[in-house]
């Protein structure tokens, strides 16, 4: 493997180019007479001067050097980073849906509302919902889109509710979605199995519970199983329920957020429905949710009258647009394509499969590295640390070691009420030889940290850069190139 | 790990200095260590009232982002700016250097519900719950 960390400011020779452009054909103006000498340059623009051989390589070099599902297993917990079937991208780029102007008239665009009202549909039944808008662009978004929503129903039904419950395992974005929203966060305790407190739950609900947003699996991976005790404590004093669906992966088909007794639920398109992700998006966060909310979720709505696909802007109740038009289409194409590949047992069987496959990592790992919760998991299973600590190997210590083997690692140091947390997530898309083999390379690893714990915690020691200063680099962030 | 004797802790991890009707407050040994290297301090505003056990103050480490709690109910008379420099010195000094704000306080019964040095060091061994 190349290693070469040169920028390309740092390659080639003065008066290099990759490109040679033809004569100019038009008459040459001085730029002087037509742009006021104040935005003129001084000096001539420091651009690369490198071939064009040089420019490919370099490029294509740093390509090389990036990591995704396509290169490598990735099993990074919470986030479920499955295979992205490449008919979904073909999908996406059928003309009739890619040359679409958002403007265009509805007459013009039924097959694409079509595949809007559908989706809509599908995710009402998987959710156990009675309507869904497809807007939200992120889980996050979805997140907050859903409690304004809720907010707006408890407004229009004259109760002032400013609280929202999350337990203390949620996602970071639960409160940050409630602080946004204006509502303020309650935190309550889980039991050490990682349930629910149903006490601490009891003491906080009250006539100021807005919801209580809760994930289910719970990030810690394990089945909440107080779910109907938990929703009606909530319900009885007035508030709502709110399912983040970051992990619907593990129950496809099998239990519904609806059924379960909540009233808001968002999934995330590109997790649980094999969209694209990683880098930053884009993403696809729709929400799903109870009839008696449904006149608050974001316009406009695909309608059907039986002849003709419609958009239906006269909403008079609802939040208002949360993202321009109908959120990422190009993503909720590509969801549409994976629903219809599946099938509902499809869908049922990848859930079944993560599950089965998250449960033998955490069988085979168990011994060699702890596990804090003597029970099956669900979808993802927490390790720690804890059996490493004694020879100063701790959780970032192997994170990094399996860079060297080829991996990306684990989701480290969340849950954050597991102590040097290591959360494995490996999706049922991959095979039972996959698994294997990074199972063996986690057993070799503990080994490791026994015999030669100082290579363990100096790792990586294969690739481009070694153990990054994140202190300093989040201290001191230095976020572009200077000349120096 | 230091537990200075003089202190009290809350459960959260967070201790107090009483200096007559003030309290220093900052975070604990135990809590800039589980924590690792800080990055990040939102000191809070001075002015601001505070009430017991709720977040008053954020610290960002390479690992998590972590409230902090008010061990006493009462107002901000006083912050820590130097933090916001140097964050590194909750990791350095958590009892000295490291101070986070200083609380008038408005109920000195708060004080009677922080623990003492050699109960917080049997919470923080057993793993800080």
């Amino acid at each position: 493997m190349r290693k070469s960390k040169a920028l390309v400011f740092e390659m080639g020779q003065p008066g290099r180019r990759a490109l040679d452009l033809p004569e100019c054909d038009v008459p040459a103006q001085d730029a002087a007479a037509l742009i006021p000498e104040k935005y003129l340059r001084r000096s001539p623009a420091a651009l690369p001067e490198i071939s064009q051989l040089e420019l490919m390589r370099h490029y294509t070099g740093l390509s090389q050097r990036n990591f995704g599902v396509d290169s490598g297993f990735y099993p990074l917990g919470s986030c479920t980073m499955k295979y992205n079937p490449k008919i979904n991208e073909e999908a996406c780029r059928y003309a009739g849906f890619a040359m679409l102007h958002p403007l265009q008239d509805p007459d013009t665009v039924q097959g694409a509302l079509e595949l809007l009202y559908n989706m809509e549909q599908y995710l009402a039944e998987i959710a156990g919902m009675d309507a869904v808008s497809m807007q939200p662009v992120a889980g996050a978004h979805g997140e907050l889109t859903g409690i304004k929503v809720i907010q707006a129903y408890h407004r229009h039904r004259g109760e002032a509710r400013n609280k929202v419950i999350v337990p203390d395992s949620a996602h970071g974005t639960n409160p940050a979605t409630a602080g946004v929203s204006g509502l303020e966060t309650v935190e309550i305790k889980s039991y050490a199995d990682g349930s629910i407190n149903l006490d601490a739950l009891r003491a906080v609900v009250g006539p100021d519970t807005a919801a209580l947003m809760l994930t289910n699996p719970s990030t810690l991976g394990l089945f909440e199983k107080n779910i109907e005790a938990i929703a009606e404590i909530v319900h009885d004093a007035g508030g709502l329920l709110y399912y983040d669906g970051a992990n619907a992966n593990a129950i496809m088909g099998i239990v519904r957020p609806g059924d379960m007794g909540f009233d808001v639920v968002h999934f995330n398109l590109h997790k649980t429905f094999s969209t694209p992700h990683g880098g930053g998006g884009p993403g696809s966060g729709p929400i799903g949710v109870k009839k008696a909310l449904a006149p608050f979720l974001p316009a406009p709505l695909v309608t059907f009258d039986g002849e003709k696909y419609a958009l239906d802007f006269d909403r008079p109740l609802s939040i208002g647009k949360v993202h321009s038009f109908y959120g990422n289409f190009g993503v909720i194409v590509r969801a549409y394509a994976y629903i219809r590949a599946m099938g509902p047992d499809g869908l049922r069987q990848a859930s079944e499969d993560a599950v089965l496959n998250a449960n033998y990592c955490l069988a085979r790992l168990k011994e060699k590295y702890h596990s804090p919760f003597e029970r099956f998991c669900m979808h993802e299973c927490v390790l720690t640390s804890k059996k490493q600590k004694p020879h100063g190997v701790r959780t970032l210590d192997i994170a990094k070691r399996l860079l060297d083997h080829g991996y990306h690692p684990p989701t480290i140091y969340f849950p954050l009420i597991v102590e040097e947390a290591l959360m494995i997530e490996p999706t049922e898309t991959e095979s039972k030889e996959t698994l294997d083999g990074f199972i063996a390379t986690m057993l070799t690893i503990a080994k490791e940290a026994e015999e030669q714990p100082e290579m363990v915690k100096s790792a990586p020691h294969s690739t481009v850069v070694g153990r990054l200063d994140e202190a300093t680099a989040a201290r001191k962030p230095v976020v572009r190139w200077k000349k120096s | 790990m230091n537990f200075p004797k003089e202190l009290k802790y809350a459960r959260s991890h967070e201790w107090v200095r009483v200096e007559g009707s003030r309290a220093v407050v900052g975070i604990t040994d135990y809590a800039q260590h589980q924590l690792g290297d800080i990055v990040f301090i939102e000191v809070p505003t001075v002015g601001n009232k505070v009430e017991v056990g709720k977040n008053f103050s954020v610290v960002e480490s390479v690992k998590a982002v972590s409230d902090i709690y008010a061990p006493v109910a009462g107002v901000i008379v006083e912050v820590n700016e130097k933090l916001g420099d140097a964050p590194e010195t909750v990791n350095q000094d958590p009892y000295g250097e490291g101070w986070i704000a200083v609380i008038e306080m408005s109920d000195r019964a708060n004080l009677d519900d922080l623990l003492g040095s050699d109960e917080y060091a049997d919470l923080a061994a057993k793993g800080g719950h």
